[in-house]
C-alpha cells in the first residue's frame, strides 16, 4: 500500500507539471501571460518545498509503522513510556516556522508584482460584465462592444501591451478565469474589480467563469483571442462599423423578413444591433455575432443550424438559459436566422 | 403513553412495550442514549449525503452527460454540502462528545442534561426541515426544489429576485435552527468540562479528548454565533425588507462572504480538533504508550483555535482584496500549519519506540496521519494567495477540502466508531468487516480524491453540472467516479459489520483494549449515571497506575 501511495503522490506532486498536455487544455502549469507566468514560477518553489515535507514525513510514517508494528512473538510487556522531549518539541516548532518565513516572503513578492503592477501607457483598457450566463466585453477606448470572445493584442515583453480588464456584474458573482493568463478574480455586483494580461503568444485561450452563479454555471464559458496587432485593428475597424440602419437593396426576401420580425418582436428588448432600433442591453451585442466562433456563451459553435436550434429553443442547448424560446413560425425562424447570418 | 403500554400488553414481562421504549429514547436526558441518538441521525444523513455525491459523480463520468438536470445537480451539491458539514459532521463529532465527555472527566452526566436533549433535538428538526424543502421549497406550486444556492449561499444568488420559492428559506432556517443547537452542545461541553471533572482531574490531567473539545465548544461559540447572526439578516432582506446583502439597492455582497467563512473557516477546525482529540486517544493506546508531548499537544491546539479565527478571507483570495488584505490572510494561513505539523510529529512521536497493534482502529487513524499530512500540504499550496487565485474555486480545492473532510475527519470518525463501539454496545465490532471496510475505503478515497486534484489544475472549475470535451478532464473524471463505488462498497461493509456486531458480536467486556482513561472503568455499555462511585485520579492514565502500581504516571507527570 505504502508503495502505491508513493506512487500516486510522487507523480501527484512531482511530476503534476507534466500534466501540461497539448494546446487546448487550460492547463495552469502552461502560463503564456506574465501573471500566470509569475504564479507558475511560485508554485516551483511551493511545490518543491511541500514536496520535501512530504517525502521526509511520509517516509517517517513509513519507517515508525513498518518499525514498530507488534510482532507476532511479542512477549506482551508495555514498551519504555517515553512522556516526550522538549528539545525534540523545539526543533519541530523552529524548522516549520522558518520554511513558512521563506514561503511568506516569496508568496508576498508575488502578490505585489501582479497585483500593483504599473498600468502602461499604451494598456488596452476593457470592461468585462459578467450576465447570467454569458460575459460582455466593452472596451471604452475603442467603442466596441461584443460577448463571450475577448480579442486582445499580443504582447511583446519587450514593449508590453497588456489588457487592463475592470471587472463587473450585472447579476450574481462570477468570476473571470482564463488559466493560462492569469488567475481568477470575481466579478461582484456593487463592487469593481481589476485584473490584467499579458498574453506573449498569438492563439486562443479557453476559459469559465469559476464562481457558481445560477443554473448554467457551467456553460459559461469564456474565449480569450490573442491576435497580433495587425489583427487586432482589424478586428476592431470592423467592430466599430454600424449595421445598415435600413433594408438594403441587396437583402432577399428571407433576410428583410426575418429583419421585421426580429425588430419588431421582443428580441430587442434584450439584444442590440447598432445602427438599428434594436438597443437592448440584457443580452449579447448582435451587431457582428457572425465574426464569433461560437453561440451561447461557447456552448454551441456558430454554424446556421446551431443558431437555428437556439433561437427555437435555447433549452436545447443550455437549459435554464435566460433567452426564452419565442415560439416563432417555421418561416420566421428561418427569417430571423437568415437575418442574423447578415450582422458580420 | 399510559394507553400504549396496555395495548401491548406489558403485564408479567419487565420488558418494554415498543412505545415504552420509544419514549425512552425520545424523552431522555441520558448524555449516552443522547449521543448514541446524534450518532444514529448522522450515519443515517451520511447515506443520504453519500447518495447526492453518487449522483453528482455519475453525472460528471463523461463531458455532456444527461442523468440529471442542471437545476437537479445544482440542488444535489448544495444539499450534499450543507448535510454533510451541518448534518453529519458536527452532530457526529457532538455526539462522541456528548457520550465521552462526562464518562472521560469522571461525571455522571453533562452540566445541562435538559439543554443536551434540546441541542439534539433543534439539530434533528433543523435537518428535517432542510429536508421538507425537497416537497415544500416551491410553495404550492410542486414538488421537487430544493436550495440550489450552493452550501456557502453567496449572495445576492439567495435574494428573491434568483431564488424564488421558499427552498432557500428552508436552507436558511435549517442552519439557523441546527446552529442553535450546536451553541448549546458547546455551552454544555464547555460547562462540563470546566466544571465537573472528577476529583483530582487537574485541567493538565484532563484526558487531550476533553482539552480539545474544550477548544471546539469556545470556536463553536465564535463561529456560529455569525453565521446565525447572517441567516437572521438573510431572512430580514427576504421578507422584511432589508438590503444587507441585496446588491441592486446598495447591499454588499462580499459583507455575506466575510460572515459565511468567519463561520466557514473555524468551522473547521470545529470539525477536525475533535478528530485530533479521537486520534490522541487511539494512536496512544494501540501504540502503548502515553501521547507525546501533552502539553505541547494542549497548547498547539489552543494555537489553532486562536490563529484560526483570524484566517478566514483566505476563502476569498478571488474576490478582490487589497494587497495588503492577501498578504495578511497568506501569513496567518501559512502559520497556522507550524501547531498543525507540531501535532502530526507529535502523534508520531508517540508511535515511535511503541508496539502498533493495527486493529481497525489504529488503521483508521494511520490513514487520518497520511491523508492529513497531504491535506495540509496542499493547504499550504491554498495559502499562497497568487497561486490560491489559480487553485481556487476548481476541482484542486474540492479535492483539498474533501482529503481533510473525508481523508482525516472521517477516517478518524470511522476509528473512533470502531474503538468506542465496544463500550457504547457492549459487543466487539467485526474485525474482518471492519478491515473490509478500511481497505475498501482506502482505495475508493484515492481514486477519488487523489485524481480530483488534476482536472483543477487543467482548468476545471467546481459547480460545473457538465464539460467540454478535449479539455484533458475526461479520464480524471472518470477514475473519481470509479472510485466512488470502492467508497460505497466501504460503506457497506461498516453497514454490515455494524448490524452484526450490535446482534452477534462477542461480549466486548469492560476495557477490551487494555486502555487508560476513565471510561474504560466503568461497565460496557456503561450504567445510568456511569460510575457507582466517583473516581478519583491522580494522572492522565488512571488505568495505567490502577495497572501498574509498580510504575504509576504520577509519579513522573
Amino acid at each position: 500500500m505504502a508503495r502505491l501511495v508513493v506512487l500516486v503522490f510522487g507523480s501527484f506532486f512531482a511530476g503534476s507539471l507534466a500534466f501540461a498536455g497539448p494546446n487546448d487544455i487550460p492547463s495552469i502549469f502552461r502560463p503564456s501571460s506574465t501573471p500566470a507566468d509569475s504564479i507558475f514560477g511560485l508554485s516551483h518553489l511551493v511545490l518543491a518545498i511541500t514536496g520535501c515535507i512530504f517525502a521526509v514525513v511520509f517516509s517517517l510514517m513509513v519507517y515508525v509503522v513498518l518499525k514498530f508494528r507488534r510482532r507476532s512473538g511479542d512477549d506482551g510487556r508495555e514498551p519504555p513510556q517515553v512522556y516526550g522531549s522538549n528539545q525534540v518539541e523545539l526543533a519541530w516548532t523552529v524548522i516549520p516556522g522558518l520554511i513558512v518565513l521563506v514561503l511568506f516572503l516569496a508568496t508576498a513578492r508575488v502578490i505585489l508584482s501582479i497585483q500593483d503592477a504599473p498600468r502602461p501607457a499604451n494598456a488596452i483598457d476593457v470592461i468585462a460584465i459578467g450576465h447570467q450566463y454569458w460575459w460582455e466585453f466593452r472596451y471604452p477606448g475603442l467603442g466596441v462592444v461584443t460577448a463571450n470572445e475577448l480579442h486582445v493584442p499580443v504582447s511583446d515583453p519587450a514593449n508590453p501591451t497588456p489588457t487592463f480588464i475592470t471587472l463587473l456584474s450585472a447579476d450574481t458573482d462570477h468570476s473571470f478565469w482564463v488559466p493560462q493568463l492569469a488567475g481568477k478574480t470575481d466579478l461582484i455586483p456593487n463592487r469593481t474589480n481589476h485584473t490584467w494580461i499579458d498574453p506573449h503568444t498569438t492563439g486562443i485561450f479557453l476559459g469559465q467563469c469559476a464562481q457558481y452563479c445560477g443554473v448554467q454555471h457551467a456553460k459559461m464559458l469564456l474565449r480569450v483571442y490573442v491576435d497580433s496587432h495587425g489583427d487586432f485593428d482589424r478586428w476592431v475597424q470592423q467592430q466599430k462599423i454600424a449595421a445598415a440602419p435600413a433594408a438594403a437593396n441587396g437583402d432577399t426576401d428571407a433576410v428583410q423578413t426575418g429583419r421585421r420580425v426580429f425588430e419588431s418582436t421582443a428580441c430587442i428588448n434584450c439584444h442590440a444591433v447598432s445602427g438599428t432600433v434594436a438597443n437592448g442591453r440584457f443580452g449579447p451585442d448582435l451587431t457582428h455575432l457572425m465574426s464569433r466562433d461560437t453561440i451561447a456563451s461557447g456552448a454551441a459553435t456558430n454554424t446556421p443550424e446551431n443558431l437555428r436550434a437556439w433561437i427555437q429553443k435555447p433549452d436545447s442547448i443550455k437549459p435554464g438559459s435566460l433567452m426564452p424560446a419565442m415560439n416563432l413560425t417555421k418561416q420566421d425562424l428561418d427569417a430571423v436566422t437568415a437575418y442574423l447570418e447578415t450582422l458580420r | 403513553m399510559a394507553s400504549e403500554s396496555i395495548a401491548i400488553g406489558a403485564i408479567d414481562e419487565p420488558r418494554q412495550s415498543i412505545g415504552e421504549w420509544l419514549t425512552g429514547w425520545v424523552t431522555t436526558v441520558d448524555h449516552k442514549r443522547l449521543g448514541i441518538l446524534y450518532i444514529l441521525y448522522s450515519l443515517l444523513m451520511l447515506v443520504i449525503g453519500g447518495v447526492e455525491a453518487t449522483i453528482m459523480r455519475i453525472q460528471l463520468i463523461v463531458p455532456h452527460n444527461h442523468f440529471v438536470s442542471p437545476e437537479v445537480f445544482n440542488r444535489m451539491f448544495t444539499m450534499h454540502g450543507t448535510t454533510m458539514i451541518f448534518f453529519v459532521a458536527m452532530p457526529i463529532l457532538f455526539g462522541f462528545g456528548t457520550y465521552l465527555i462526562p464518562l472521560m472527566v469522571g461525571a455522571r452526566d453533562m452540566a445541562f442534561p435538559r439543554l443536551n436533549a434540546l441541542s439534539f433535538w433543534l439539530t434533528a428538526f433543523g435537518g428535517s426541515l432542510l429536508y421538507f424543502s425537497f416537497v415544500g421549497g416551491n410553495g404550492l406550486y410542486g414538488a421537487g426544489n430544493a436550495p440550489d444556492v450552493g452550501w456557502f449561499a453567496y449572495a445576492p444568488l439567495t435574494s428573491r429576485a434568483f431564488s424564488v420559492g421558499h427552498s432557500t428559506d428552508f436552507w436558511t432556517l435549517a442552519i439557523l435552527v441546527s446552529g442553535i443547537g450546536s451553541i448549546g452542545t458547546a455551552v454544555n461541553f464547555i460547562t462540563t468540562i470546566l466544571c465537573m471533572r472528577c476529583p483530582g482531574m487537574t485541567l493538565g490531567k484532563m484526558p487531550l479528548l476533553a482539552w480539545l473539545n474544550l477548544v471546539t465548544g469556545g470556536l463553536v461559540i465564535l463561529a456560529v454565533s455569525p453565521l446565525t447572526a447572517a441567516q437572521i439578516m438573510l431572512c430580514v432582506d427576504r421578507y422584511l425588507g432589508g438590503h444587507f446583502f441585496d446588491t441592486q439597492a446598495g447591499g454588499s455582497a462580499v459583507l455575506w462572504m466575510h460572515f459565511f467563512w468567519i463561520f466557514g473557516h473555524p468551522e473547521v477546525y470545529v470539525l477536525v480538533i475533535p478528530c485530533f482529540a479521537f486520534a490522541s486517544e487511539i494512536i496512544p493506546v494501540f501504540s502503548r504508550k502515553p501521547i507525546f508531548g501533552y502539553p505541547v499537544m494542549v497548547a498547539a491546539t489552543v494555537a489553532i483555535g486562536f490563529v484560526s479565527m483570524s484566517v478566514w478571507a483566505h476563502h476569498m483570495f478571488a474576490i478582490g482584496m487589497s494587497s495588503y488584505g492577501n498578504t495578511f490572510f497568506t501569513v496567518t494561513t501559512m502559520i497556522i500549519s507550524v501547531p498543525t505539523g507540531i501535532k502530526i510529529f507529535n502523534w508520531i512521536g508517540t508511535m515511535w519506540g511503541g508496539k502498533i497493534l493495527l486493529r481497525a482502529p489504529m488503521l483508521f487513524c494511520i490513514g487520518f496521519l497520511f491523508q492529513f499530512l497531504i491535506a495540509g500540504l496542499t493547504g499550504i499550496m491554498l495559502s499562497s494567495s497568487p497561486f490560491n487565485w489559480q487553485l481556487t474555486g476548481s476541482y484542486f480545492v474540492v479535492a483539498h477540502f474533501h482529503y481533510v473532510i473525508v481523508g482525516a475527519i472521517l477516517f478518524t470518525i470511522f476509528g473512533a466508531f470502531y474503538y468506542w463501539f465496544p463500550k457504547m454496545s457492549g459487543r466487539m465490532y467485526h474485525e474482518g468487516l471492519a478491515q473490509a471496510h478500511f481497505w475498501l475505503f482506502l482505495i475508493g478515497f484515492h481514486l477519488t480524491f487523489d485524481f480530483m486534484h488534476i482536472p483543477g489544475i487543467l482548468g476545471m472549475p467546481r459547480r460545473i453540472y457538465t464539460y467540454e470535451p478535449g479539455r484533458g478532464w475526461d479520464i480524471w473524471n472518470l477514475i473519481v467516479t470509479i472510485g466512488v463505488f470502492f467508497q460505497i462498497a466501504g460503506v457497506l461493509a461498516f453497514v454490515a459489520g455494524l448490524l452484526w456486531s450490535m446482534f452477534k458480536g462477542q461480549p466486548a467486556g469492560d476495557d477490551p483494549w487494555d486502555a487508560w482513561t476513565l471510561e474504560w472503568s466503568t461497565t460496557s455499555p456503561p450504567p445510568d449515571y456511569n460510575f457507582a462511585t466517583i473516581p478519583v485520579v491522580e494522572s492522565r492514565r488512571p488505568l495505567w497506575d490502577l495497572k501498574h502500581p509498580e510504575d504509576p504516571d504520577w509519579k513522573y507527570e
